[in-house]
């Protein structure tokens, strides 16, 4: 079995094989193509979408490297596509840092090259400049990826939290916490084999769909660590206004319920990697739900709640049980409870 | 999932809550009836359900002691600490130990520094750990009432059996009897009735409770985790209070049973013996409240097999978590409760778990109010 040495990290003939090999051919696109220390794109390009430019960068650490509905090739194209998107941007470039452990085989290094390939192009992006580094085993766990993308934002659209008022709808696009079960249950280490895939997808049609048929929609977010717990307290925060949710209304598979049942883990909390939440007026509140149902990755679209006048800063469950609680944000991971 | 959702049923929960404050309404005494809930999943069910805030004002609910990771003092802490970083040492622990202060900080923090200690679900886990790295010494973490004490015997048998040197347990299994025993001895107790634990009584069944309706005359409900169960079980407690009853009454017969399960009791048997005395944090020493392994299967007591300093320490001086547990002070009133005590910051464990009465009350319900 072929693997990566510290040698193709060297920065000679090696390195540029492995680069070579794995990341050109995968990419394989005009502007990468020249291999020069930077991308040159023409102005026009941007400029066609929009007239802001929407830059966003984020790092991926994730284990397994490869699970259910996914891989960490695909969420580092998705999810950095998805910081773009909610904030109403065209996602057009990617840049694509890779960190290797010394050790990691080819074939992995491949599968995952392909996959980012593979969901940039579905999500007609292009990776236009990278880079590689090679740790010693133990500097890093197998594999860390950062993706920069770049985007454009068309005039007119004005998405932001603090827009948020009483009596918006507050949407989702489809059951939560699919990823972050996915993940615990790919580890392995619970014994429990939930047939549970990621949700992991680029949102940006779906957005694009929403914005189209609910122009006033206030603010997106993508639900992605922390969960949707943790972006309705940023929104209730940034906006000042209270979030009711009803439980019953909380889209969530069985398999999920039952994952978290037997961890004693809250899905509200769980990551998702292809849900969003919508904030929309109520008058605009049905058209960008039916926009989003039409939407292949916004099926299982619902509302969740709405925002308030009442505890401006909080969000606030009502139970299934017909009880309140407040849902908070989260304090460090959460841990499995022992009975 | 289905079978579950027939427990969470909005209209039946009215109904109950009618019910409960139809009963609350008789009552006339000048102070609230206080029903404390023993076991932390209770606590868990009350909180994540919005419970306390459905029912009537008459009636406080107190969330008791039943959280084993809440009522582990720092020393324990501590000396788990010691072990955890002898050299060659891999420390297994449940999810929820790894935030519990000790004196010099928690799991999480000794973790971070470089002891190799790993989050496990069960026993089992920790014992393939120990299988699967003979070269090292994999110690577990035990703790929890008798919920978790047969899980722990029956994983000390399996590594016997098979002959693995390299496996103990790190013992603070704790009882559940002489705890409630102490609470109902304790002079400013308010207590009015008791919601028993589910799982414990599961295992130990529910005989061994009858001396709280016979000695103390208090009415207890065994009960299930359910919020329907909780419910429930709360409107069996006021009845028997409205009857003048005290009675041991097993809402969660679906389970448990009056003689508890003979195989797991036999395991506890087999395995431990009561320790004179254990320290709870909060309540402080309790007689005969915490087990040990008996001498034949010392080999597999960490306590036996590492330096352990056994350290004591008292309770920072601001902490009220004991009257807290007992039921003197609700949460909120506790003087460092959301300023120097938060999740973040745990003075106290009733803080730590989420099941802790103090963390609970934080996250769901303190700014509600
Ligand atoms: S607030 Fe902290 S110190 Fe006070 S009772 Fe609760 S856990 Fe103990």
């Amino acid at each position: 079995m072929k693997t990566v040495t510290l040698s193709h990290g060297g920065g000679g003939k090696a390195m540029k094989d492995l680069i070579d090999e794995v990341f050109v051919v995968a990419f394989d696109n005009p502007l990468l193509a020249p291999l020069d220390d930077q991308a040159r794109v023409p102005m026009s390009a941007l400029t066609q979408q929009g007239n802001r430019l929407a830059i966003t960068t984020d790092s991926f650490v994730v284990d397994p490297l490869e699970f259910p509905g996914g891989d960490i090739g695909k969420l580092a194209v998705c999810g950095t596509i998805n910081d773009l998107a909610v904030g109403g941007a065209v996602p057009l470039f990617l840049s694509c840092a890779a960190i290797i452990e010394e050790g990691l085989p080819f074939d992995v290094l491949h599968r995952i090259a392909r996959s980012m390939a593979v969901a940039a192009s579905e999500a007609g992006v292009q990776v236009i400049t990278g880079d590689t580094k090679v740790v010693q085993r133990g500097a890093c766990d197998k594999l860390f990826l950062t993706t920069t993308g770049v985007g454009a934002i068309r005039a007119g659209i004005e998405l932001a939290a603090d827009r948020a008022r009483p009596g918006d709808a507050v949407l989702v696009n489809g059951v939560l916490g699919d990823h972050g079960s996915a993940i615990l249950a790919a580890r392995g280490d619970m014994a429990l084999d939930a047939p549970i895939d990621s949700d992991c997808a680029a949102l940006h049609g779906l957005v694009g769909a929403i914005l189209a048929a609910a122009p006033a929609t206030r603010f997106m977010r993508d639900a992605t660590r922390g969960g949707i717990a943790t972006v309705l307290n940023e929104i209730a925060l940034a906006a000042k206004c209270g979030i009711e949710i009803d439980e019953a209304a909380v889209p969530l598979r069985e398999a999920v319920k039952g994952f978290c049942e037997i961890l004693g883990l809250d899905p509200l909390y769980l990551a998702n990697e292809g849900r969003l939440v919508a904030i929309v007026p109520a008058e605009q509140a049905d058209a960008a739900l039916a926009a989003m149902c039409a939407h292949p990755l916004g099926k299982g679209a619902c509302r969740i709640g709405q925002c308030t006048e009442r505890r401006p800063g909080q969000v606030v469950m009502h139970t299934m049980l017909g009880g309140q609680r407040i849902v908070d944000m989260l304090i460090g991971d959460q841990l499995p409870r022992i009975c | 999932m289905k079978y579950i959702d027939e427990f969470r049923d909005r209209d039946k929960a009215a109904t109950l809550v009618r019910e409960i404050s139809k009963i609350a309404q008789s009552f006339r005494q000048d102070r609230p009836i206080q029903i404390m809930e023993v076991c932390g999943g209770h606590t868990h069910a009350i909180f994540r359900y919005g419970l306390e805030g459905m029912l009537p004002e008459q009636i406080e609910l107190v969330h008791g002691p039943g959280c084993p990771v809440c009522v582990l003092p720092m020393g324990r802490i501590d000396d788990c600490l010691a072990i955890a970083t002898q050299p060659g040492v891999i420390l297994t622990t449940f999810g929820d130990a790894m935030r519990v202060p000790g004196s010099r900080g928690s799991l999480l923090q000794a973790k971070a520094n470089g002891a190799d200690i790993r989050m496990v679900y069960s026993p089992s886990d920790a014992l393939t750990i120990a299988r699967a790295n003979p070269d090292r010494e994999v110690v577990f973490f035990g703790l929890g009432f008798e919920t978790t004490m047969p899980s722990t015997a029956l994983t000390v048998l399996e590594a016997e059996r098979d002959g693995i040197g390299n496996f103990s347990v790190f013992c603070n299994h704790i009882t559940i009897v002489p705890t409630i025993k102490a609470i109902l001895d304790s002079a400013d107790l308010r207590i009015d009735g008791f919601l028993g634990p589910g799982h414990v009584s599961i295992i130990i069944g529910t005989n061994p409770y009858e001396f709280i309706a016979q000695h103390y005359r208090k009415p207890m409900v065994v009960s299930g985790f359910e919020p329907l169960d909780v419910l429930q079980s709360i409107w069996m407690v006021l009845r028997q209070l409205a009857e003048g009853r005290a009675e041991v009454e097993n809402q969660y017969a679906r389970v448990v049973s009056a003689g508890g399960n003979a195989a797991a009791l036999r395991a506890i048997e087999r395995v431990y013996e009561l320790r004179e005395f254990f320290e709870w944090r909060g309540l402080g020493s309790i007689d005969y409240s915490g087990v040990r392994f008996r001498k034949a299967y010392e080999r597999f007591d960490a306590e036996c097999r590492f330096a352990v300093p056994n350290v004591q320490i008292a309770d920072p001086a601001a902490c009220q978590c004991g009257d807290v547990l007992k039921g003197a002070l609700k949460p909120h009133q506790c003087k460092v409760f959301g300023t120097a005590c938060t999740p973040e910051t745990p003075l106290g464990a009733l803080m730590v778990s989420s099941e802790g009465a103090c963390a609970a009350y934080f996250r769901y319900a303190a700014k509600a109010a």
